[in-house]
């Protein structure tokens, strides 16, 4: 008999019921909630006179709506009345149902996917589901995690169950180790260039490899993110010693009577030597350089050392188009070198780069500089309250102010501008969020996806240069 | 969930690969705590020359003449043939209740992002894959006729033209029953109430950690 790869274990433990069309009725273990994509759900339950099957399983936060700066008005300090609804409808619903929710006064607050794992409320071989596509970051910890639309996160909702068809498996084994200042974005980033944005359709990642193994959990986290941007709806990694000491004395996770029994089960979750998956990639850790995105999908990526590709080298009609649309968008011309860009803006957050390990690495480029003259803003988001506060016990918030950044509230902010923090029409950004698509930094904004270092960098000399030239 | 059966209709092209969920419905519209009016807004940094907000009145904004749907040739149109990855990025569930607010209750492109691809058919789309070459081939015929119209039939799978020729395309069974009949997913996986207990019972004592 053929092993199983670490997806289909998991799936075989969540499988309630065959349906015998393709489909299987799969038990979900985790929902997390946020104000924007549940409002509909709820309603849904109420029209229809349902109710939770399982209100232990749901977590709720608002952070897509939040304002990052002052924040001690609580809801009534949000101005935008129609987001100000949202966050409201969210805590209204949240206490008629029963969810506890961290609300935007609690410490606990956060982004989504920074809590879950913070909380210990994300565990290894759970099934993890959110209404954000961006689900995919729990994967991180050996779990089945994965973006849902609304109809789900209500169905989930009603009967702890999603109607799923299985995925086809792949590997993606980065292989050897990265060069001193490449980190985990630089790495996804080299990945989704390599596979491109539709790459994983389908499939369901696990990233393997030496490189991987030697990251640490914030890390993991940041390459199961933006899964997601290589089209897969799951990224995974294997269980080790990391993600159980990560998980270890956190709030949610399993206390002394179940903790040995569930460490026990949890070793068991990697892929077995002999498993067969759909398809295997690899990827040479050494030939990966600091990644910049030139264009207007994150699979539109290059090396800091090189040039903004020219559309004429492209022998596809489709994508000499895009690529032509893109650098029309970006107001970029052809073979520009990358580290001639200027830029306007720089945001330091997001699901993907907010978590403590972020915040210090971009703190050790900014320690002692000043950011350019040219940069308008520069905005550091620490993913979560308790991020925020471990970051001030650091110091890091200092270090960031007197650079001359600013020190925000947790929230999603930037990354997709629901709330007051955006670009202006053709505004340049060095961005350590997840998507560069047009308009997604605010309408006519230009967004450069980079690591954090690489982020504080931009900020220092007002450009894209190579954090190691620093 | 209307039930979907067949559609003849209007087709508009939308020629760019990766068009993503951003674009079909941008952010600011996602404050609304509603399922319905997103169709006004659907595309709406290339639709309109102004910053859309929610709330607005739509009539009276200026628009892109030189964006498709704005063009009169394209206007009542059901069926949307588009490129790769149609719908990549975000999960909200806002983008096809834009596309189908809209009016559009077909997609038929070489490729989905899995996330809006099942998005869509809770919402009764039907989303049709069909090889590159042939939406090609379509791109080529929507430009040459004006009020180019299709007949999308799928019972039978099929898709016919004008001229009578037909192209036939693949659909998971469970797919094409729920759309045919309408099915609401939370109804048909109450049926199974006992099977996810049973399951809960047998998985609390072999993961008591997973229920406290």
């Amino acid at each position: 008999m053929t092993g199983k790869t670490l997806y289909e274990k998991i799936w075989d433990q969540h499988v309630v019921r065959d349906n015998g069309d393709g489909t299987a009725l799969l038990y979900i273990d985790r929902q997390l909630v946020h104000e924007v994509t549940s409002p509909q759900a709820f309603e849904g339950l109420r029209l229809a006179g349902r109710k939770l099957w399982r209100v232990d399983a749901n977590l709720a936060t608002p952070d897509h709506n939040v304002p990052t700066t002052n924040r001690s008005q609580g809801i009534e300090g949000i101005e935008d009345p129609v987001a100000r609804l949202q966050v409201e409808t969210l805590d209204k619903n949240c206490s008629e149902f029963g969810i506890t929710e961290f609300k935007m006064d609690d410490i606990r607050q956060g982004i989504v996917h920074v809590i879950g794992p913070e909380q210990g409320a994300t565990l290894p071989g759970m099934t993890v589901v959110c209404g954000d596509s961006h689900t995919s970051t729990h994967g991180a910890f050996g779990a089945l995690a994965h973006g849902i639309g609304t109809s789900e996160v209500e169905h989930v909702m009603a009967t702890q169950c999603l109607i799923q068809a299985k995925s086809k498996t792949m590997l993606v084994s980065v292989n050897g180790k990265v060069n001193t200042g490449i980190t985990a974005k630089d790495i996804v980033l080299a990945v989704i260039g390599e596979i491109g944005t539709a790459g994983g359709t389908g499939y369901a990642i696990e990233f393997g490899g030496e490189a991987i193994r030697t990251l640490s959990m914030e890390g993991r986290m940041t390459v199961c993110n933006m899964a997601i941007e290589a089209g897969a709806r799951a990224g995974m990694i294997a269980v080790d010693q990391k993600t159980i000491d990560y998980v270890e004395g956190r709030p949610y996770a399993p206390k002394a009577d179940t903790w040995d029994q569930a460490v026990a089960a949890w070793n068991d979750l990697r892929s077995d030597a002999d498993a067969k998956f759909d398809t295997v990639v690899n990827i040479d850790a050494e030939s990966i350089k600091p990644q910049v995105t030139w264009g207007t999908s994150p699979e539109m990526v290059v090396s800091i050392d090189s040039q903004v590709p020219d559309p004429a080298n492209e022998k596809d009609d489709v994508k000499r188009e895009g690529m032509i649309a893109a650098l029309s968008y970006m107001g970029l011309t052809a073979n520009t070198p990358m580290n001639e860009i200027k830029v306007d803006k720089v945001f330091i957050g997001s699901c993907t780069n907010s978590r403590i390990e972020d915040m210090r690495a971009a703190a050790e480029i900014a320690k002692g500089r000043k950011v350019a003259s040219n940069i308008k803003l520069a905005l550091v988001v620490p993913g979560s309250g308790l991020i925020k506060q471990q970051a001030e016990k650091e110091g890091l918030d200092k270090i960031f102010i007197e650079a001359g950044f600013e020190w925000r509230e947790p929230g999603c902010s930037m990354c997709l501008a629901m709330n007051a923090d955006r670009l202006e029409p053709q505004e340049r950004c060095a961005s350590t969020s997840n998507r560069n698509f047009e308009g997604r930094q605010g309408q006519g904004g230009r967004t450069h996806l980079v690591s954090p270092a690489m982020a504080a960098a931009a900020a220092i000399k007002g450009h894209f240069v190579d954090v190691n030239e620093l | 969930m209307e039930k979907f059966t067949n559609l003849k209709a209007i087709v508009a092209p939308m020629d760019r690969p990766n068009v993503d969920t951003d674009a079909i419905i941008p952010k600011q519209f996602l404050k609304s705590i509603k399922r319905s009016g997103f169709g006004p807004n659907l595309f709406d940094e290339w639709r309109y020359l102004d910053q859309g907000e929610p709330g607005m009145d739509n009539s009276g904004r200026p628009l892109n003449e030189e964006f498709v749907l704005n063009q009169s040739r394209y206007q009542g149109a059901k069926i949307l043939i588009a490129r790769e990855n149609f719908g990549c990025g975000s999960s909200r569930e806002h983008a096809p209740w834009a596309l189908l607010d809209y009016g559009f209750q077909v997609i038929i492109a070489p490729s989905f992002a899995d996330i809006f691809f099942s998005n869509s058919f809770k919402n009764g789309i039907l989303l049709i894959k069909l090889d590159a070459n042939i939406i090609d081939e379509l791109f080529n015929d929507v430009a040459v006729n004006e009020g180019y119209e299709l007949n999308v039939d799928l019972e039978k799978q099929t898709i016919t033209k004008a001229d009578g020729t037909t192209i036939s395309f693949e659909i998971d069974e469970f797919r094409k029953h729920r759309l045919l009949n309408g099915l609401d997913d939370i109804g048909l996986t109450m049926q199974h109430v006992d099977d996810i207990k049973t399951y809960e019972q047998r998985r609390s004592a072999e993961a008591p950690w997973l229920f406290k």
